[in-house]
């Protein structure tokens, strides 16, 4: 028998329909992994199971939970259920804990409502919760907020909320996506742990077909607010039957087709890093203690050839993006020498970087942030035009936009758009473009595909590698993904706390890496493939 | 925390350093000769040479300014040109009125507003929700002096219920306490019930802000009901907002009792600056200002230290 | 509130559509256009001459000929009330003015640039806004006498520090975002980003907040003017004719409601045009109601 039982649920908000007939089984014990791109329902779904949904929100169909309709079961009794028998992990563990009470108020909190247990038996619960789900006394006090937490520790205060008291099903929507793949690992391990400990069901919601992979039994495919697929993990992913599934899986693990680059060694380096640093000043601790800094990047050498593509990887806070900013000038380092072209940037006053910054251009990682929501297509993408000496008339600055879109698949026509009429996909064409309007020879990317569903992102590395061949273009590319990496570049150099611990071809730092953090990166990566194979071997 | 608080006790002072500057420089350099603003222009050349001499003009600027810093630092403001009396001793007895006005109109509207507030949000978008919000709105745009006059009109001239002005002094039997409260009942709550309509708008919507929080949705997921989420979780986050619109309301309502107390006749500090004014005793008028400065810069410290005791994040540093 | 959630949306088409809709906004709108309307049809034309006083017609009440009755004086109320529409819109608006052409400079400088220059010129706020304006307007009137002219300057120098604050937090929140590092990158200075970005992303929280300081500059000018710290007569003004009121309350309750409803009436009307205008400019609460 099944502890979930979902039958038919629809789900509109306003006139939007957002599930359109969703059925789902979870067994007790088991695990279910739910995939889907943006918009597909998955964590309306999730949130139905708990009747949390926003306001707004009209449900049909039935839910059954261990005997007991959902839909229609009265408040208090869905207040019994709630963390008591259902527990939640969300996605986004800086804004999910309240700033205002210590982390051993929010973890008894539950345990004294649904147990009735006075404040010390459940400040002696919270306090064995936490130490279980890797926060010991000794280290982490019940009396700390959750400022002084660090995201994956605070992603560990929320699994202990939701499991304190050992709950029949525990949801977990996307719990690692705002993490580093090492922090990835260890929190999937936990929560596997923790679901084989009180043979708890969990349901694992997901965009990542590697991560639920690893972790289902069973998997169900959504989109568009529909269940496309459903089965046992590894078959539906073995032998993507339904097209959607095969799509999914095939995107995840794109690799553009990129013609091999002859290494110009010989030439000289377009981008030269030379023992660059970064202090940051801390805050005092009291205005008589000397004020201490923080080194986010730490003495890094490295050099970038002409046309050539070079992955920048490393956990979240290593300093990547630190470094991007001092290569861009937009800000400057505490010490050491960058020369692109030849020419010292750092000893270059403002007006005088203005070839510098015509030659090197940008493109981040928010597909919505990168875009004053107040102009049209055309003033953005011509903004780095303000970088050429001669002034154009409109007619120029017209076909130059025009030529822009063209080259990263949009239509000039697009131009006379504002940035909230494109998907997110195309405001990322959008930003490339605005990147190579000035025809630069460098490209800084922070992180560009990691905000995008796997189908737009197989098409935005095809752009970047369509780029790369065709104008010559080279690449620093940030990223903790080392997917991206695999996939475009031709270097990889791994940053671990403010240095550069590892560097050498993509293909032998991600085969056989050297350094501890590059092989933790490599080891905790989820690989869909290699995944597929070992389970299979399992079973 | 001592480090935060510090920090804005020291940018308390040097602001209120500041804005005696300010004041000096408006009352006593500005005007050019403030003796003869004070007497008038058909003031005898002798008693113009004596109060010249008796505020210090004939010394330099630099020299007086310092003269009147040390004498508030050690308590003396001044003599009063028309009452002949320190100006602290005129002070400290209108005090008696006034400050026990302003805290009486701050805790009605703080009582009424925040519950209002809170319930409002709890039922955003219901009928309640929207009669409520419309009175506040309706609440906000009513000036209290005039607000005044109505209740004197209704509750003094109609009902005969309560005095229309004046204050007989706090007295010595409870007899006469109780006289002595029933005066400040309507002056209190003509200031009170804009307030509160501003503070009730302001909790709200902080109340609805905070609302939407992800935290707020993990407290929903351990169980807790609505009610519980709202007064454990909710209403701490909003009452940060909540502390800055009380603290500039605290001000007003300094201001505000300025204006009350000239509709009530009640002899507090708006009574006696504006006696000061039309009798162009500029040395009152400067211990006063100086004095409701003070306390908005002291109202401003407070409200600090108010979120330090709510915010962590706040007590850990900065 | 915090500033970062609500920018200026795109431009959109049927912007004016939408906010047409929005019942605040639309209701806000009309009362303040039919105050400004009376205000300027008060400069041509006003049902009597209010400088020629008929003390035989005085306090009259509710009549057709005057619908708001007479004064002490013999004035017909309607008048004085259309005259003083255009002395409180001229005060506060001249207060916005000076608040706005002041404030919201210093606050994107303040954000601009940082350091110490945000520093200093965040404690020059803070000693500003330690005068509120009732006691600025008392320093003022003590040293030169009563006037209108005194009432604006008051009102207006509290108006600066709200403007230079607000202005300042929203640009604070955008100069890490990345459609303005996006423009750094293309080598755009300070100055240039702040006229070309950052000034019209926070216009509607300044929008706001005017319409939010134009109504307490009304309900200031008018405490003022009642205190007789604003317009002398025998100009009228709303605070000075319920001055007037005040003694006569028991005998003419009439002189005292007419005043009073036209500052609350026009101080709503406000307050609903702004509450509208966020509502429609807000992205996040469009969504929600």
């Amino acid at each position: 028998m099944s502890l979930i039982e979902i039958r038919d649920l629809r789900l509109s908000i306003g006139d939007v329909p957002i599930l359109r007939g969703v059925d789902l089984d979870i067994a007790p014990g088991k695990v279910m992994g739910l995939v889907g791109e943006s918009g597909s329902g998955k964590s309306m779904t999730a949130l139905a199971l708990m009747r949390l949904l926003p306001r707004g929100a009209r449900v049909s169909g039935r839910i059954t939970f261990d005997g007991m309709d959902i839909l229609t079961a009265p408040e208090a009794a869905m207040c019994r259920l709630r963390g008591r028998h259902i527990g939640m992990v969300f996605q986004e563990p800086m804004t999910a804990l309240n700033p205002l009470k210590t982390i051993g108020e929010q973890v008894a909190e539950g345990i004294r409502w649904h147990t009735g247990a006075n404040r010390a038996d459940a400040e002696a619960r919270a306090r064995a919760m936490l130490e279980r789900v890797g926060l010991p006394e000794n280290r982490f006090p019940l009396t700390r907020y959750p400022h002084e937490l660090s995201g994956g520790q605070r992603q560990r205060v929320v699994i202990a909320i939701a499991c304190a008291l050992k709950p029949k099903l525990l949801i977990a929507d996307e719990p690692t996506t705002a993490l580093d793949v090492v922090l990835q690992a260890q929190i999937l391990q936990l929560l596997r742990d923790l679901v084989d400990e009180n043979r708890m069901s969990l349901l694992l919601i997901s965009h990542d077909l590697a991560v639920v992979a690893e972790m289902a039994d069973r998997i169900t495919v959504m989109r568009h607010g529909e269940v496309m697929e459903t089965g046992g993990a590894v078959r539906v992913l073995a032998e993507q039957a339904h097209p959607y599934t095969r799509q999914l899986a095939r995107a995840s693990t794109h690799v553009p087709a990129r013609p091999k680059q002859a290494v110009r060694t010989a030439e000289k380096p377009l981008l030269e890093v030379e023992n660059v640093s970064r202090d940051y000043a801390l805050r005092r601790q009291s205005i008589f203690s000397r004020r201490r800094t923080f080194r986010a990047v730490d003495g890094v050498s490295f050099s970038l050839a002409t046309g050539e593509s070079v992955a920048l990887v490393g956990r979240s806070g290593c300093g990547k993006s630190t470094l991007a900013r001092v290569i861009l000038a937009l800000d400057s380092p505490t010490s050491g020498a960058i020369r692109f072209m030849g020419e010292d940037i750092g000893a270059r006053a403002k007006d005088a970087l203005r070839p510098v910054r015509r030659n090197m251009q940008v493109v981040f990682q928010d597909p919505y942030g990168s875009f004053d929501p107040r102009h049209k297509a055309e003033r953005l993408v011509a903004e780095p035009l303000y970088l050429l000496d001669e002034k154009l008339d409109r007619r120029r600055r017209r076909e130059m936009v025009a030529e822009a879109l063209t080259q990263v698949g949009l239509s000039p026509a697009d131009m006379d758009k504002y940035p909230h009429e494109f998907s997110g996909g195309q405001r990322q064409r959008l930003s490339i473009a605005r990147a190579i309007i000035t025809r630069p020879r460098l490209i800084i990317a922070d992180e560009p595909v990691s905000a995008l569903d796997v189908s737009i992102r197989a098409q935005i590395l095809d752009l970047f590698a369509d780029l790369n061949a065709r104008l010559g273009i080279a690449y620093l590319f940030i990223t903790h993904d080392l997917t991206v990496a695999r996939a475009i570049c031709d270097r990889a150099l791994v940053m671990h706390e403010g240095r550069i611990v590892e560097a050498g071809p993509t293909e032998m730092v991600l085969q056989t890496p050297r350094s501890e953090p590059a092989r933790a990166l490599v080891e905790t990566a989820p690989d869909l493939e290699r995944i597929l194979e070992k389970r299979i071997v399992a079973s | 925390m001592t480090a935060f608080l510090a920090k804005r006790l020291a940018v308390g002072l040097i602001t209120l350093l500041a804005a005696s500057v300010i004041v000096f420089s408006v009352l006593e350099i500005l005007p050019g000769d403030p003796a003869r603003i004070m007497l008038g222009m058909n003031a005898s050349p002798d008693a113009l040479e004596a109060l010249r001499i008796e505020m210090g003009l004939d010394r330099p600027i630099l020299a007086r300014y310092l003269d009147w810093l040390a004498g508030m630092a050690t308590g003396d403001f001044g003599r009063s040109y028309t009452y002949s009396s320190p100006v602290l001793d005129l002070v400290w007895e209108r005090l008696a009125v006034s400050l026990p006005l302003a805290v009486f109109a701050l805790s009605l509207s703080t009582l009424i507003a925040i519950p209002v507030g809170v319930f409002s949000a709890s039922r955003r978008g219901s009928a309640a929700d929207t009669i409520t919000m419309g009175a506040a709105q309706v609440g906000v745009a009513i000036p209290n002096f005039w607000f005044a006059l109505l209740l004197v009109y209704v509750f003094s001239v109609g009902l005969r219920l309560l005095p229309a002005g004046g204050f007989p002094g706090w007295g010595e039997s409870w007899a006469q306490h109780w006289q002595a409260f029933k005066a400040l009942i309507l002056p209190a709550v003509a200031l009170a019930l804009p307030q509160a309509a501003i503070l009730a708008r302001v909790t709200r919507s902080a109340m609805v802000e905070v609302l939407g929080e992800d935290y707020i949705r993990t407290a929903r997921a351990k169980g807790l009901p609505r009610t519980q989420v709202l007064w454990r979780h909710a209403l701490r986050n909003a009452m940060i907002p909540v502390l800055t619109i009380m603290g500039l309301q605290l001000a007003f309502l300094l201001a505000g009792t300025i204006i009350i107390e000239n509709v009530f006749y009640l002899p507090g500090l708006g009574r006696l600056i504006f006696q000061a004014i039309s009798q162009r005793d500029l040395i009152v008028v400067e211990g006063v200002v100086m004095l409701l400065v003070a306390s908005v810069i002291l109202i401003n410290f407070a409200v600090d230290i108010c979120y330090a005791i709510v915010d962590p994040r706040l007590r850990a540093g900065r | 509130m915090s500033a970062d959630m609500f920018f200026m949306p795109a431009p959109e088409r049927h912007f004016i559509l939408k906010a047409l809709q929005n019942r605040s906004f639309l209701i806000g709108l009309v009362i303040t256009a039919a105050i400004a309307l009376m205000a300027l049809i008060s400069l041509f034309w006003t049902p009597y001459d209010i400088t020629r006083l008929q003390v035989a017609a005085r306090m009259q009440g509710l009549s057709l000929s005057h619908p708001f009755g007479t004064d002490h004086l013999g004035r017909d109320i309607l008048s004085m009330i259309m005259i003083g529409a255009r002395n409180s819109i001229a005060v506060a608006l001249v207060a916005v003015g000076i608040g706005f052409g002041i404030g919201v400079p210093l606050g994107a400088l303040a954000a601009a640039r940082g350091g110490w220059i945000d520093d200093a010129l965040m404690r020059l706020n803070d000693v500003v806004f330690a005068f509120p304006a009732l006691i600025s307007a008392v320093m003022i009137t003590a040293v030169f006498g009563p006037g209108a002219v005194n009432a604006i300057i008051a009102i207006g120098i509290f108006n600066i520090p709200v403007f230079a604050r607000v202005a300042r937090a929203g640009a604070l929140s955008l100069w890490p975002r990345e459609f303005v590092l996006a423009a750094r990158a293309a080598g755009k200075g300070r100055v240039l980003i702040t006229l070309e970005h950052i000034l019209p992303n926070i216009m509607s929280l300044l929008l706001v907040q005017a319409t939010i300081q134009f109504a307490l500059g009304v309900l200031a000018e008018a405490g003022l003017s009642y205190l007789g710290l604003g317009a002398q007569p025998p100009m009228p003004s709303w605070g000075r004719m319920l001055f007037d009121a005040q003694t006569r309350i028991a005998v003419a309750p009439h002189l005292a409601l007419f005043p009073g409803l036209a500052i609350v009436i026009t101080v709503l009307g406000l307050n609903l045009l702004g509450d509208g205008l966020r509502d429609v400019l807000d992205p996040r609460l469009r969504h929600e109601r």
